[in-house]
């Protein structure tokens, strides 16, 4: 299937995404990959304002119907928010991944690290080579 | 090695997520498991529990045999083609699989047993069944196809000739019968698991590609074992590995309903369940609804205040009341209201008696 893959983001090779906005902070959330492989998504654990987290450290859980997955912090920082609007409406991690379904803001510890990550080119081609 | 049923190809086309069931490549779902399940409950769906073990017990001394085999009594089986559920026990009282018992003719009956306890299930049934010399013929020469839903009969009668069809719309619930069609070789129960009406049929492998195909062609949703666990679990029936094993009773598991302790009968492990009876069944299998946000899951701890802790054994999103349910075995005394440890938090549950939902409609108080 061909993959949903926005250029200017950076992403993880546990399909989260991270989004660097105009002031300096962080968004993070799961791919559209992820999201398709996890099916309808029925509840969602954001973590909350002020948390400190480590690169790598498991901060949100996502509930399929059949299953719940953690979501891992790409970035270490201060949480400044995570999505209140998927209490009532979980699936939009489903129907927009990279909008709607944003899981949390990150002030970061570091601005270097996010140029570490995979950019969306990198991204693509690890999930044609996973998928072999 | 992984077995497969003969529509095993069908559900590969149809783009199915497969997963080990018992053993068996499955399809889990199709597309969405929500969509399968609000087919379900709103129209027809389809499952293909060929996995599933029909054996069929013959003998003059069949009926014997059985009483003696099941905690249920198969002597209620007045007329043909009626069947009824029930636990098989060992003799310490636990149970060692649920299944359904039909009554095809005198001498004749009919099991339908699990997929992942079928050989242990033939074995136990077979050391039984020697002193008695009744024939055990399990029938692997069979695939069942589940139809399920508020359209499912009109549905699939509707792809028959027209005795057939009037046969089958004959049928009284939890009463099965054999068309005429493929030499008498198809049998049709009004049966099912997940709280909707409908038909599970059964009939020779060689013909389930034929009858799915014609099924898929009268707008018949292919539904996965996803599906079939979110449907059942919200009709309250237990699955058996996670809601009761061969440690739990049918006491404590919900089930005490379906054990004919009526007089001058004597069924493998009578004596055990007589003696919990007597002393106070210590837990019992409730309903929970969960109320703060979150998801129930099997395996969590239940706080269940002064009356100590028990576990969930099912749990899972209810995709028709938009909540979170789950069964639960917790201490008999356990009141109306308890608490979930769900990743270290305590999040309230309201404990409520199954069914959650039947014929589409929620049964509790949301």
């Amino acid at each position: 299937m061909s993959e949903n893959i926005p250029a200017e983001l950076r992403y993880t090779k546990s399909h989260e995404w991270v989004r660097r906005n105009p002031d300096g902070t962080l968004t993070v959330g799961i791919t559209d990959h992820a999201q398709h492989a996890l099916g309808d998504l029925v509840f969602a654990e954001t973590p909350e304002a002020g948390r400190t987290v480590a690169t790598g450290e498991a901060c949100a859980v996502v509930e399929s119907v059949k299953a719940a997955s953690d979501v891992y912090a790409p970035l270490a920082g201060t949480i400044l928010e995570g999505n209140g609007g998927l209490a009532d409406a979980p699936e939009k991690i489903n129907t927009d991944p990279y909008g709607e379904g944003w899981l949390w803001k990150l002030k970061p510890a570091d601005g270097k690290e996010l140029d570490a990550l995979l950019d969306a080119g990198a991204y693509g081609r690890f999930l044609a080579e996973s998928a072999e | 090695m992984t077995q497969q049923t003969p529509l095993h190809a069908r559900h590969v086309e149809l783009g199915a997520r497969l997963v080990d069931f018992g053993g068996w490549d499955m399809p889990l779902q199709y597309g969405s498991q929500l969509e399968e399940h609000h087919a379900v409950r709103r129209d027809a769906g389809m499952f293909d529990v060929s996995h599933m073990r029909a054996v069929d017990i013959e003998g003059p001394r069949a009926e014997e045999f059985l009483r003696r085999l099941l905690a249920n009594d198969v002597a209620r089986l007045s007329e043909r083609g009626k069947a009824l559920y029930s636990c098989m026990l060992n003799e310490a009282g636990g149970v060692i699989d649920d299944l359904i018992v039909y009554f095809l003719e005198p001498g004749r009956y009919r099991l339908v047993v699990n997929a992942g306890t079928a050989d242990s299930d033939l074995a136990w049934i077979g050391r039984q069944a020697g002193p008695l010399g009744v024939a055990l013929r399990p029938r692997g020469d069979l695939a069942m196809i589940a139809v399920q839903g508020p359209n499912a009969r009109a549905r699939a009668a509707g792809l028959l000739p027209a005795a057939d069809e009037a046969r089958a719309l004959a049928l009284g619930p939890f009463f099965g019968g054999p068309l005429s069609i493929l030499d008498g070789n198809v049998f049709v129960a009004r049966t099912g698991y997940t709280g909707e009406d409908g038909f599970e049929i059964m009939l020779p492998a060689e013909h389930a590609v034929a009858l799915w195909d014609r099924l898929l062609g009268a707008g018949v949703r292919p539904c996965g074992l996803g599906a079939r666990d979110t449907l059942r679990l919200e009709a309250g029936m237990n699955l058996y590995g996670n809601d009761m094993d061969a440690t739990t009773t049918p006491l404590e598991s919900g089930l005490a309903w379906t054990v004919a302790f009526g007089a001058g009968r004597d069924f493998v492990g009578r004596a055990a369940l007589e003696a919990q009876r007597a002393a106070g069944v210590p837990r019992k299998l409730v309903g929970l609804l969960l109320e703060d946000k979150g998801i129930l899951r099997s395996h969590q701890k239940v706080h269940a205040g002064a009356a100590g802790d028990g576990e969930t054994t099912s749990g899972s999103y209810s995709p028709t009341l938009e909540r979170s349910i789950a069964l639960a075995r917790v201490p008999a005394a356990t009141g109306a209201g308890v608490e979930v440890e769900i990743r270290g938090k305590r999040l309230r549950a309201r404990v409520v008696r199954p069914p959650f939902v039947r014929h589409g409609r929620a049964q509790i108080a949301l």
